[in-house]
């Protein structure tokens, strides 16, 4: 399997990260170049064996469904690029 | 004592703060000393006098008070993957530029609360993304150890390069890591210290910025196993913020270093006998192995038939993941934002931003990450990767069944190279430093890095042990009977 040009601008597009037009073909290079090497997974012989969902056998931990944090406003914009009147702000999404 | 206290060892250092014959603060000093004069070696990426000095006064109130846990007034260096309150902690990507956390990650609070100091945040590869620290937005960190006769800029590896260059250069007494994929062992290797991962789940994740989550596993970089035993009981604990992190009771891990493996049997995998291995790592795993035959242990030879996929699973898993855990990078609640230009959306901000703050690393590996998880590759890629791992996790498992207590094996495929020596090469090139450790993450085992020689150059060599899940106690003692019998000892010489 190979990633073609049209292949590596659609995964671009989906990972939202903007690739130029001339980096492309490099790019779908470097991808396929990763496939193949992961193409060796072919040669598994996988019958029966259910996919690794966790590496330790144990059952996750559950906690009490109560509210432990909060009233942090300010805390949690401090970090934003742009926060206005306590809120994230963003380019217009909706016209 | 306070001259050259930098280069004492963690647990030195304990036993000389607890008689008092050094303070705190003169360690702290000392250590401030070196870092600062350690520029060369960019193993620093933001510094912290102010704090360390703060907790070092903190710590010799403690001292003289009595009763001071191991750790109080022992300065270290952090990782800059750690989230750390209201220092910069960008895991070495512009994407982060800025970014000062409003909370404490689980194990940088915990040290503190055993009275660590802080001297600063170390170098990385970008978010862990890297075996030779060259993908850090802080330029390459630089390895204390040259070739003889030779000033080439060496790699002190990666992920965690500058941990790695900190410790062996004595900018701090010990260092925090994290390893995905051998990010603690591969540096620890190539710049002759100890570095341990920790069984997954042992050590809290929380606040730790994620790489691929299923790997991720924080750990100690350290100039001793002993001293590694110290930062190991206070970095781990169950925690309730993070769910995969288990409850199990911390043992005392320095007491288990009784350097007796008599009786104990040691698996020799045929399977990492690579072909092209350089003759001089065979040599030093012969030597290793004898040295542990020497101490009574008992040596078989065992194998683990689906090593060599270990790396192609490694390969889908950790950038699936990845994909995922980095969408979060969006321009919108931290970190950089692109400038947009005029009519520009939500879209764009969002492919601006991402294409402006991931390096080419990263980029590569999120765009692997989508195509193995995007709608029809799924099972023919993601599916069957963890399919391999739970047949490469049931290898380990037979063998452990079978009687073995730990599991030799060469640490890195080579000695460390040079700083852009590998630029040109294919990136699947550079995924080969982590040939011996990959496994151990697929394995969720606790694994240990130990440094056993030099090799013809003058670079040292270090060999892995791997242990049964949760055993990391039975693990540092062979591993302590290994840097007992190796006797390392040798220093970079200074020039930076």
């Amino acid at each position: 399997m190979s990633i073609d040009i049209e292949t590596a601008r659609r995964v671009a597009k989906l990972a939202r990260i903007r690739v130029d037009e001339a980096d492309l073909p490099a790019l779908a290079g470097e991808l396929s170049g990763i496939l193949r090497f992961m193409e060796q997974l072919n040669e598994v012989d996988v019958t029966g064996t259910e996919p690794m969902t966790s590496v330790t056998p144990m059952r996750l931990k559950r906690r009490a469904d109560v509210v432990t944090d909060g009233n942090i406003q300010g805390a949690i914009l401090k970090n934003a690029p742009d926060a206005r009147e306590g809120f994230f702000a963003v380019p217009k999404v909706v016209e | 004592m306070s001259a050259g206290a930098n280069t004492l060892t963690v647990a030195a250092a304990r036993d000389a703060l607890r008689k008092r014959e050094l303070s705190a603060v003169d360690l702290t000093m000392a250590c401030l000393t070196a870092m600062d004069a350690g520029d060369g070696l960019n193993a620093f990426a933001h510094k912290t006098p102010e704090i360390a000095l703060a907790q070092a006064r903190a710590a010799d109130a403690r001292l003289a008070a009595g009763a001071a846990p191991d750790l109080c007034g022992i300065p270290l260096g952090i990782k800059d993957l750690f989230c750390t309150r209201g220092v910069a902690s960008q895991a070495a990507s512009n994407i982060l530029r800025g970014f000062r956390p409003e909370y404490e990650s689980t194990v940088t609070a915990q040290l503190f609360a055993a009275g660590a100091v802080m001297l600063g945040k170390l170098n990385m590869d970008e978010f862990a993304m890297g075996s030779s620290n060259e993908t850090s937005c802080y330029g390459d960190a630089v390895n204390p150890w040259r070739r003889a006769g030779d000033d080439t800029a060496l790699t002190p590896g990666g992920s965690s390069g500058g941990s790695a260059s900190a410790v062996a250069a004595d900018l701090c007494l010990a260092a925090t890591g994290t390893d995905t994929g051998g990010s603690i062992r591969q540096p620890a290797a190539f710049t002759g210290i100890v570095g341990i991962k920790p069984t997954y789940g042992r050590v809290s994740r929380w606040g730790i910025i994620a790489f691929a989550s299923s790997l991720d596993q924080a750990g100690p970089m350290t100039k001793t196993v002993r001293d590694a035993t110290l930062l190991l009981g206070a970095m781990a604990g169950h925690d309730p913020k993070d769910s995969t992190s288990a409850d199990l009771p911390v043992p005392d891990f320095e007491a288990a270093l009784t350097g007796d493996i008599r009786g104990k049997t040691i698996g020799i995998p045929r399977e990492y006998r690579m072909d092209g291995m350089p003759a001089e790592i065979e040599a030093l795993w012969v030597h290793g192995t004898a040295m542990l035959k020497d101490a009574g242990a008992r040596i078989v030879d065992i194998s683990l038939p689906h090593t060599k996929y270990a790396l192609p699973a490694y390969y889908v898993i950790a950038p699936a993941e990845a994909s995922s855990n980095l969408a979060r990078y969006d321009g919108v609640r931290y970190g950089h934002r692109a400038k947009l230009a005029q009519g520009d959306g939500i879209t764009e901000m969002y492919e601006k931003t991402r294409a402006e703050g991931f390096g080419k690393e990263v980029q590569r590996r999120v765009m692997i990450g989508t195509y193995v998880l995007s709608a029809g590759f799924y099972d023919a890629y993601y599916n069957r990767a963890r399919k391999v791992r739970a047949l490469i996790k049931r290898d380990f498992d037979l063998a452990f069944a079978a009687g073995v207590d730990a599991i030799l094996t060469p640490a890195t495929p080579s000695s460390a190279f040079g700083l852009g020596e590998m630029a040109h090469a294919d990136p699947v090139e550079m995924y080969l430093n982590d040939v011996f450790t990959v496994t151990v993450n697929l394995a969720g085992l606790p694994g240990i890095a130990v440094p056993v020689g030099l090799d013809a150059k003058g670079l040292p060599l270090g060999l892995q042990l791997i242990g049964k899940p949760w055993q990391e106690a039975d693990l540092l003692n062979h591993a302590y009977v290994l840097e007992q019998a190796a006797g390392f000892v040798a220093k970079a010489p200074k020039w930076w």
